[in-house]
């Protein structure tokens, strides 16, 4: 085929079709369950589920690949005749040689995979990456063409042409740069069906609106079929034009994006929607009303706070924080953050962080990885004592490190971490874990100190039999919710949590805020929640305070700070958010 | 587009999954992984290595008992002319080869698993701390380490026993000592990634004594790299206590050892050859043995094994 600069238009009207595809674990249950689906030519199938529901495993299957442990166990995938210019007939790719399947690959279906940084060669440049695909796939007749070929391939994925470009290694690239040159690789050989596997996870909102863009126009320019693996369906509605949700191996709804996005029928696909966080807090999200724009400094949910706490009084008995802190004023922050700064040698990561934290509120602290967020919330919670400035709680400065502050001191702040699967020693039972808080604070006998762990795991609502089990038979959201536990088992009047959904998936992040919320109108805690994700912020916060490089460039009400942003940075944050 | 993406989901499906069905906080009853134990056993090389050092193990621990009943002779005592050929003949003095092999096992087994326990021992513990505290006690145990690591083993050890005699205590600590700085170096690298963890953290945050936190987040998330360490320093310290025997730094004559057997009757290897032949292939069969424990027990540690439900629906 002559490299022109010609598009080739696709001639067939399905690229790939998918019958009835089973996959199960060597001699156990199965994996996916009769899936069927079409691939066609200049538009993106978003396939859509959950972790664990095999959306991964299906798309892996299209080109013939199966992870060890699966077997196959019937179906067929079938390219059809004229998609391809490696095959000119009608075949079912899942009956191909080893290889035919590694021509097969990389040439006529590309895949994307999640982690840019993971899945370029770091000792390779990256011109030399796209050429070598190319020449593998013996596409172009010679060296020349082939050049020619990753220098256009270089503009269409938005990235310089340039042979200095192309002289510079992966880790000189920022990682949407990264991904863009993954994607570079996976068209290079103007492929016939293209595989996203999650590819924008990593990515700040700006940088993946950048690659969403690209891979679409891509798609449709090319005619290539997509195949786009997520989890989050506002990057969906931006990208897809026909969805497939899956559940547990099986598609239960599919459809046109707009149907099924605005119109769900499946129940699970209602409940999926349901939970994705609204930034313009016109939909309901984890139990409750969002902050409308309407709603000025009150969060909807403080009405409920007070109508029903008062007469529930029995409710709150068990809350000894509420009760040790209910004399505070209003007015005056429970904890107040003046003047910190942190820096590393003549790195600076935090510069004159000021913060409020008041009691039965919650501030959002937003910001993309490496703008201190972490570091903030870890000064704050005692865990990095190597900042300058005052961290005051109820009016007195606490020492810098956790080590050095005081039993009462250490009870009433207390952080969740980001990873539930790194944040409980998979060796001890939860219940092992959830005591060490209580043990440390002393007091108590380990009779005791057992019915106020069991007490703690019926209020994140896991149950009191999870006290025996180790972290390594719970689910992700479980175990954030054990990790939660573990922050109330003391009573704190402060929590801080890290980034403590984003390793979850929407419908368990939306029980987990359901959760936090309901926590703070019953206990009155004043919570810090840090997150990367702006569409949280009418769900969970009173105010919001946007961290860049180390600095609060906006802070103020959430609805103020996100209908009047001040800053640069907090605009395009808006401006580039995914919605539905 | 085809007729099949626009296919809506058909309405009579028998089974319509309730909401609770799909709850996102489904526990995963299936997930726990299959035990320690019945992963290493489920390996062809944890069978064979458990039979090889068990038979080793009989011989050892089960021949002093039976000596002078059984054979008729202490492994001492004088049974005939020298390099006769009865069942396994007689050696270079004219003591029984059987019975000296049957006695000559067990101080072998002892003392080498005393170095390897005293060298894991002394590693882990190091290693843990290096890698726990950093900084400058990190350095100091690590470079220290370094220095005694460039002091081939054997020769430290012929030194230290010419200087301190040739006792059964010092074999033990001169073999011991020289493992530790290499199971220091891999338990440093093990702990410092469990030291990245968020639950070590976690401890911190608590104000968790810092023993406890060894003792109770570290060491049993690091007891896979231990176990294969412990297997693979046993197997070089039997191979280090039998040549220290072998080169006569070890046990002394007139004792029975199974180096020192080797030694004393390698003279008459044409003549004679049982008294060289049944120790020589006492301690192969045993280091084959506990090096492939040691595989297996890498395999179940590191997930090689498959075999547990790990898979979610």
């Amino acid at each position: 085929m002559p490299t022109t600069t010609t598009v080739p238009k696709a001639t067939v009207a399905t690229a790939i079709s998918v019958r009835d595809l089973n996959v199960g674990v060597h001699g156990g249950e199965s994996i996916l369950k009769d899936v069927t689906f079409d691939l066609t030519p200049g538009r993106i199938l978003a396939l859509v589920g959950e972790s664990g529901s095999g959306k991964t495993t299906a798309a892996l299957a299209c080109m013939n690949h199966l992870r060890s442990g699966l077997e196959l166990r019937g179906g067929s995938v079938q390219l059809h005749k004229g998609a391809s210019r490696f095959f000119d007939q009608n075949m079912d790719l899942l009956t191909l040689s080893e290889k035919q399947v590694r021509r097969l690959r990389g040439g006529t279906i590309a895949y994307v995979p999640q982690d840019p940084a993971l899945s370029l060669n770091g000792a390779l440049r990256v011109g030399e990456q796209i050429h070598e695909v190319l020449r593998i796939h013996e596409f172009g007749r010679n060296s020349k063409q082939r050049e020619a070929r990753v220098a256009e391939v270089l503009e269409e994925v938005g990235l310089p042409s340039t042979k200095k470009y192309q002289r510079r290694y992966p880790h000189q690239l920022s990682g949407g740069q990264q991904q863009r040159i993954g994607i570079a690789m996976a068209f290079a050989c103007r492929p016939a069906v293209i595989i996203l596997d999650e590819p924008t996870t990593g990515l700040d909102v700006a940088t993946q609106d950048l690659v969403l863009k690209t891979v679409y126009e891509l798609t449709t320019k090319h005619d290539v079929a997509g195949l786009y693996i997520t989890h989050d369906l506002a990057v969906v509605a931006q990208v897809a034009n026909d969805v497939a949700v899956m559940l547990r191996g099986e598609i239960v709804e599919r459809g046109p994006a707009k149907q099924v996005l605005y119109r769900p029928e499946h129940e699970y696909t209602q409940t999926l929607l349901a939970a994705v966080p609204d930034l313009k807090g016109a939909r309901d999200m984890g139990g409750g009303p969002a902050v409308s724009p309407r709603a000025a400094m009150r969060a909807p949910w403080d009405h409920g706070h007070d109508d029903a706490a008062r007469p529930g009084e029995a409710r709150t008995d068990r809350d000894r924080a509420a009760s040790s802190v209910a004399q505070t004023s209003d007015n005056e922050p429970l904890l107040a953050v003046r003047d910190l700064r942190l820096a590393y040698g003549p790195a600076v990561i935090l510069d004159g962080i000021n913060l409020d934290l008041l009691e039965g509120q919650t501030t959002m602290l937003l910001g993309e990885s490496g703008s201190g967020k972490t570091t903030l919330s870890r000064s704050i919670a005692g865990l990095n004592g190597a900042y300058t400035g005052e961290v005051r709680l109820a009016g007195q400065v606490l020492a810098n490190g956790t080590r050095k502050r005081s039993n009462e001191d250490r009870r009433r702040i207390q952080y969740i971490f980001q990873s539930p699967f790194s944040s409980l020693n998979p060796r001890r039972s939860i219940g092992d874990s959830l005591e060490v808080p209580l043990e440390m604070s002393g007091g108590m006998s380990r009779k005791q100190r057992r019915a106020a762990v069991a007490d703690a795991l019926d209020a994140v609502r896991l149950g009191r039999s999870y006290i025996n089990r180790r972290p390594g038979e719970l689910s992700g959201g479980e175990r954030q919710r054990a990790a939660v536990a573990r922050a109330l088992v003391n009573a704190p009047s402060v929590l801080v949590c890290d980034e403590i959904t984003s390793a979850l998936d929407v419908s368990v992040q939306a029980s987990v805020i359901e959760l936090l919320r309901e926590l703070q109108r019953d206990r009155g805690l004043a919570m810090l929640f840090v997150t990367h994700n702006i569409a949280l912020a009418r769900h969970v916060s009173h105010k919001l305070a946007v961290l860049e490089k180390g600095h609060l460039v906006d802070y103020g009400p959430t609805d103020h700070v996100l209908r009047n942003p001040r800053h640069d940075y907090t605009k395009s944050l808006l401006e580039h958010v995914p919605t539905l | 587009m085809s007729a099949q993406n626009q296919q809506p989901v058909t309405p009579d499906t028998p089974v319509t999954p309730s909401a609770a069905s799909f709850e996102p906080a489904e526990s995963r009853g299936d997930a726990r992984p299959v035990s320690f134990f019945r992963r290493f056993l489920s390996q062809p090389e944890a069978k064979f290595g458990l039979v090889l050092t068990g038979l080793v193990l009989l011989v050892a621990i089960a021949g002093p008992f039976v000596v002078p009943a059984w054979t008729g002779y202490g492994p001492t005592s004088y049974a005939g002319k020298p390099f006769q050929y009865d069942i396994f003949g007689t050696d270079n003095l004219g003591r029984d080869v059987l019975s000296r092999f049957l006695e000559g096992g067990w101080r072998l087994l002892l003392y080498s698993a005393l170095a390897t326990l005293l060298g894991v021992g002394l590693g882990t513990v190091l290693g843990m701390l290096a890698a726990f505290r950093g900084g400058w006690l990190d350095s100091v145990i690590m470079r220290t380490g370094d220095v005694l690591l460039a002091i081939p083993q054997l020769v430290f050890a012929m030194l230290a026993i010419t200087v301190l005699g040739p006792q059964g205590w010092v074999l033990v600590v001169v073999i011991g000592v020289t493992h530790a700085p290499r199971v220091a170096r891999v338990i440093r690298s093990a702990t410092s990634g469990v030291v990245a963890e968020d639950y070590v953290l976690a401890s911190q945050m608590y104000a968790v004594p810092q023993w406890k936190i060894l003792g109770r987040d570290v060491v049993p998330n690091i007891m896979g790299p231990l176990m294969v360490e412990m297997g693979l320093r046993m197997t070089y310290s039997i191979g280090a206590v039998a040549s220290l025997s072998f080169l006569g730094l070890g046990m002394q004559p007139p004792t029975a050892d199974w180096g020192l057997m080797i030694n004393e009757n390698r003279i008459a290897l044409s003549l004679q050859p049982w008294g060289v032949i049944l120790p020589v292939v006492a301690i192969a069969v045993l280091t084959v043995g506990t090096n492939l424990i040691a595989d297996a027990v890498s395999g179940a540690s590191a997930g090689r094994v498959t075999g547990s439900a790990r898979k979610d629906k």
